[in-house]
Order: structure tokens, then sequence, then C-alpha cells
């Protein structure tokens, strides 16, 4: 009956106890927890004895820890590298297997234009230029002695769930589809502590970002928005800011797409004009039907989507599953989410996790009975600026197929009889 | 508050008064930030601005490029700027096209000055920054001519660059007011 879905409830001894990679593996969705209490009650006869690893010492402490060996299936999704294009792409996390909203650092979302560069703090430099009172350069070590702040952002890249603009409904998984955001504990300096030091002048109205990526990426931020909440993040989840992520500092733009937080920051140059650089016009722009493209296209939009169950995992028996996932906004907080187990027909409130922020990944959760009948998931996000997360025919409809960028819309989990989960179209 | 000097050495801070200078306070207490000049970043500073801020002296024309191109470019880019994989075409395609438009600098970008500062900090991707500011004028001049958007006699240098319409100069809607 089962479709040799790629993860199984694993049996490892009688009577229904179950590998714990499935914690792992299939997360809460796989255990009700009335079928467990009653498999367990249901065979009298299991013996329960001490495991092997409580008989013996083991290895010690080290110096940075890593994920348990059992957890291998905890890893980032990277394309194929392309020899055209060296050190470019973007790998994905694991959100199918993650819970609550932050991001371990190992598993954040990744994307570069010419890889990671391999930077000595020591000999990094930032500098600050064009209409200031007076350009500065700043060592690594100075700018540890200024004032900071630490904030949960999520980070989203443009082009997360761009397949989904796609006529056929792409074969994957939250992660392949939906990877390309990530969370975190940002800890850094307000960026209008540094502008204002070097004294912005009236006549400014935008901010260059550049990278010291061999591509050097260059991103344009409007000024407001940089006096605004705009950091120079140093700290991730309270480590220094992992390379893959920008270290030694990064520009961090709450809620705005991803690739304007540009990474390896270097320079800062104040205009009255933005830059116009490669990857704000040629990139990262949005071709509508009339052919016209929409370009600064920055806050992210509100977006939900249910990591489990989702794509290419498997309900391996009826009853009792909690359906989860993440949803977040560019501009502001989540209010709510519905869940749709009909494809849409009626809707239900999922519970949110209370700590939810501004610009930042909230969890909700509700519980669902699996009949065994055909069954489409759906979530649908509210935020708090009253925006409601739209469906994929209201974005074609608004921009068409030909738009790469900035999709976010309500995303569609087909479960069939015999419990596969799929990405469809509803 | 930001138009406010924050280094009080400038001596304008006299003149402030004690609610600005209380106000400003936080931002002033650091202040290592090192003084330096634009002349010092020049090397440093490729920004090249769509009113040509930025842009070097030097020159090139198509006929220049040709050569660089067919050395540097082309294993990525194609023989005629057609492309060897996603994302590499650089020439033709119309973004009025029936179907899927192919997207080039002739296509779809909307300002030359883009070309010259992309190619400067970016390509060619397996030796960014290798190419004098002369070989970058010649590059873009031949990606230019490549799209019928230059003859190939054109010599583009700070001045001449400026004066390049793109043909979808006018396709873009700003949203950055949106925020």
């Amino acid at each position: 009956m089962k479709k040799t879905p790629p993860a199984v409830l694993e049996q490892v001894a009688g009577n229904g106890l179950l590998s714990r990679r499935h914690l792992l593996g299939v997360g809460l969705a796989g255990l009700g927890t009335a079928a467990t209490s009653a498999a367990l009650g249901a065979d009298a006869g299991v013996v329960f004895e001490i495991p092997g690893w409580s008989k013996q010492p083991a290895a010690g402490s080290s110096s940075y820890g890593a994920p348990s060996s059992h957890a291998g299936n905890l890893q980032r999704l990277a394309g194929a590298p392309n020899p055209l294009y060296p050190g470019g792409g973007a790998s994905r996390s694991p959100l199918q297997h993650l819970q609550g909203t932050i991001t371990p650092n190992s598993l954040h979302f990744e994307r570069h234009h010419a890889g990671i560069p391999d930077i000595d703090p020591a000999q990094h430099k930032l500098i600050i230029n064009g209409l200031v009172r007076q350009p500065l350069v700043f060592n690594y070590e100075d700018l540890l002695a200024y004032p900071m702040v630490s904030k949960i952002y999520f980070l989203e890249c443009s082009g997360n769930s761009g397949s989904l603009f796609g006529n056929n409904a792409a074969a994957g998984s939250v992660q392949s589809l939906h990877g390309l955001v990530s969370c975190a504990e940002w800890t850094g300096i307000r960026l209008s502590t540094l502008l204002e030091e070097a004294g912005v002048q009236a006549a400014a109205r935008w901010v260059s970002a550049v990278g010291a990526d061999a591509a050097s990426m260059g991103r344009s931020v409007p000024l407001t928005k940089a006096m605004d909440d705009v950091l120079l993040a140093l700290y991730q989840n309270g480590e220094p800011i992992r390379p893959e992520q920008g270290y030694p500092m990064r520009l961090f733009v709450p809620g705005w797409e991803g690739n304007i937080s540009v990474k390896w920051l270097t320079q800062l140059k104040l205009t009255s004009e933005p830059s116009q650089f490669r990857d704000e016009t040629s990139k990262y722009t949005d071709t509508m039907k009339d052919r016209r493209s929409l370009q600064f296209t920055f806050p992210m939009g509100t977006k939900s989507v249910i990591t489990s169950p989702s794509g290419q995992m498997a309900l391996t028996r009826k009853g009792l599953y909690q359906v989860t996932g993440i949803a977040w906004s560019g501009n502001g907080s989540i209010r709510r989410v519905e869940v749709s187990a009909d494809g849409g027909r009626s809707w239900a409130d999922a519970e949110i996790e209370s700590h939810q922020s501004e610009k930042a990944l909230a969890r909700f959760r509700i519980p669902w009975q699996w009949t065994g009948a055909d069954a489409v998931l759906l979530s649908r996000a509210t935020d708090s600026t009253g925006a409601v997360q739209p469906s994929r025919a209201a974005i074609l409809e608004e921009r068409g197929n030909l738009a790469q960028y900035h999709y976010h819309g309500i995303q569609s989990w087909g479960i069939d009889a015999a419990g596969a989960v799929s990405n469809v179209y509803v | 508050m930001y138009k406010l000097s924050v280094r009080t050495f400038f001596g304008a801070c006299a003149l402030l008064t004690a609610s600005l200078l209380l106000q400003s306070a936080t931002a002033q207490s650091v202040g290592l930030g090192i003084p330096v000049t634009e002349a010092q970043l020049q090397a440093f500073d490729l920004i090249v601005g769509p009113d040509g801020s930025g842009l070097p002296e030097g020159s090139g024309s198509p006929l220049q490029g040709k050569i660089i191109y067919e050395a540097r470019c082309q294993a990525c880019h194609g023989l005629n700027g057609e492309g060897t994989i996603d994302n590499t075409t650089l020439a033709g395609g119309d973004i009025h096209s029936e179907t899927t438009p192919v997207k080039t600098v002739g296509s779809f970008w909307p300002h030359a000055t883009t070309l010259f500062d992309f190619i400067r900090r970016a390509m060619p991707a397996d030796a960014p920054k290798s190419l004098s500011n002369n070989e970058v004028y010649q590059v873009v001049a031949y990606v230019l001519y490549l799209n019928g958007i230059i003859n190939q006699y054109a010599v583009l240098n700070k001045d001449t660059l400026l004066t390049i319409e793109m043909p979808n100069k006018d396709g873009f809607i700003d949203q950055s007011q949106i925020q």
C-alpha cells in the first residue's frame, strides 16, 4: 500500500517501539501521542532494559560542539557546483527537521555570488565615504567597542520559493522549495551610530553597501531604512558571524530581501541616487506581464509554510498529527495563521507561539486527525499590518509568471491515500 | 539627528545647545572611526553611479574589446554573447517577445554604467578585478556593440559612456518608496 516513501517509521523493537531517529527525521508529525500511548499500553509484555550507553562512560567534552552522529540528516541542501560560476550558488535550510524559530548557525541558508572569502578581521576595513562630512575607516577591534543591540530577525532570499511561479508543481521538499529562509539572533551596531559619526550630508538619500567577496557585491539601501533598524551585524546566535554569513561583519536589513544584507561588508558610500548595481537591476527585479520590471522591491511579503507534514514526507498511519510550520512578514509580526486540510474550503486558526516578534519567524501548530483519505494542507498568514498571504493564483494574476523573486503565495501540500505528501497546485 | 556632526573636534559643537549635545551623546561616545580622504580611497572605491560618478580615466573601443572578450569572456558567454549555460547570455533577446523573454544587457539592463561597474568589480568570474580600466572600457564597448547599441568604431570613456541610452531604460518601476 505504501509508495516506498523516503521516511517511514522504522520499528527497532517489537510492538511499536520506534527508532529515535524519527524524532529528527519526521518530527512530531509522525508520532501522535494518543497512538503512541496506545501502542505502549497494548503490549504489557514489553520489557524495558537499561541501554548500553548507560553502562559505560563515553567521550568527554569538546572544544566546539557538533550534532549527534545520529542526526546525519540535518544538512543544508546545496546545488551542484557550477564551474562557470565559481563559489556561486545557494544552500537551503532543512526546515522540515527544525522546530522553534531559531535556525542553528550551521544550518542557516547561504547564497553566494563568488564564494566565501577567508577574511582576517585584523586586516578587514569598513569604509564610510561619499556624501559625509568626514570619510572614515573602522577597524574590527574598534567596532567591538561600540554599543550593540541583539535582535531576532528572519532572513529570506528573494528567490526563495521561486519555482512556485512554474506552470507545473515541482517535486520537492519544504527545504528544496522554501529553504532560503532562516532566522537568528543578530547582534551588532546600529548603522545609524556609524553613519552619524561620519556625518550624513543633507543631499544623501541612499547608502551603497559593498562586500569584500570576490564579486564585491553591492546593493543600494535607502537612507531612511539605513537610519531606522539596519544593523552592522557582528554576531549570529551569540557567536561571531559565520564566514558564509559574512564574517567578520555584514549589513543586516531587517525584513527586506536577503541580498540587500550585504555580507563581508567593507564599504558604505552615501549617495544621492541608487548606484544601480547589477544585483538591483539585472537581478532581483521582477518582470511583470506588461514586461516592465519592479525594481527595489524590498520588504518580503507576508508568508507561511507548513514544515510538517511537508513535501516528500509520508504519513504512516491514520490518526493524530501535529501540523506545524513557520510564518513571517517583512513588514511586522505575525498575528494569525489559518490552516486548511481540505484544499482551502474551510480553515481553522492555528496556535502561534507567543514570543514572536517583528520581522522574525513565528511557529504555528494545530492538531490534525488524518482519516486516510486524500487531503490538501494549506496555511495562510496575516501580519500586524493586516496583510494576508495571497494564493498562488492571486500572485500569478497580479504579476504573471515571468517574475522570479518575492514569491509568497500559499503553499499546498497534497496527501494521497497512501500518506505520501507532495507539492501540489490547488 | 543624523545631520549633526558627531566628531567633537570639529569645533562646531560649541554652537550646539546643551540639549542637542545630550541627544547626540550616545553617538558621540565612541568615535573610533579614523578619518580618511576620498583620494586615499580612489583604488578602493569601485562604485560607478548612473550619473557617471566613479568612472575612471581611460577608454576603449569594440575592436579592442573583441580581443579581451575572446581571451577572457567568450568561454562562458559564447563567441557573440549568445551564452553557454543559464544566465550567461549577454546579447540579443527581446523583453517584449511572445515567449519568456531572454534578458540580456541589450534587452534588459537599464544603465550602461552598471555594465562598467559590474565588469570591473566582478568579472571575469574566475579572476575578478584583473582587467585594467582601459580593458574594462574595451569590454564594455564590445558587449554594447554585440547588442547593436554602439558601432564598432565608437570609443567609450567617462564622458561618452554616459551618453549611451539603453533600450530598456524605461522598463523599470521603482518600488523603493514602499518600505
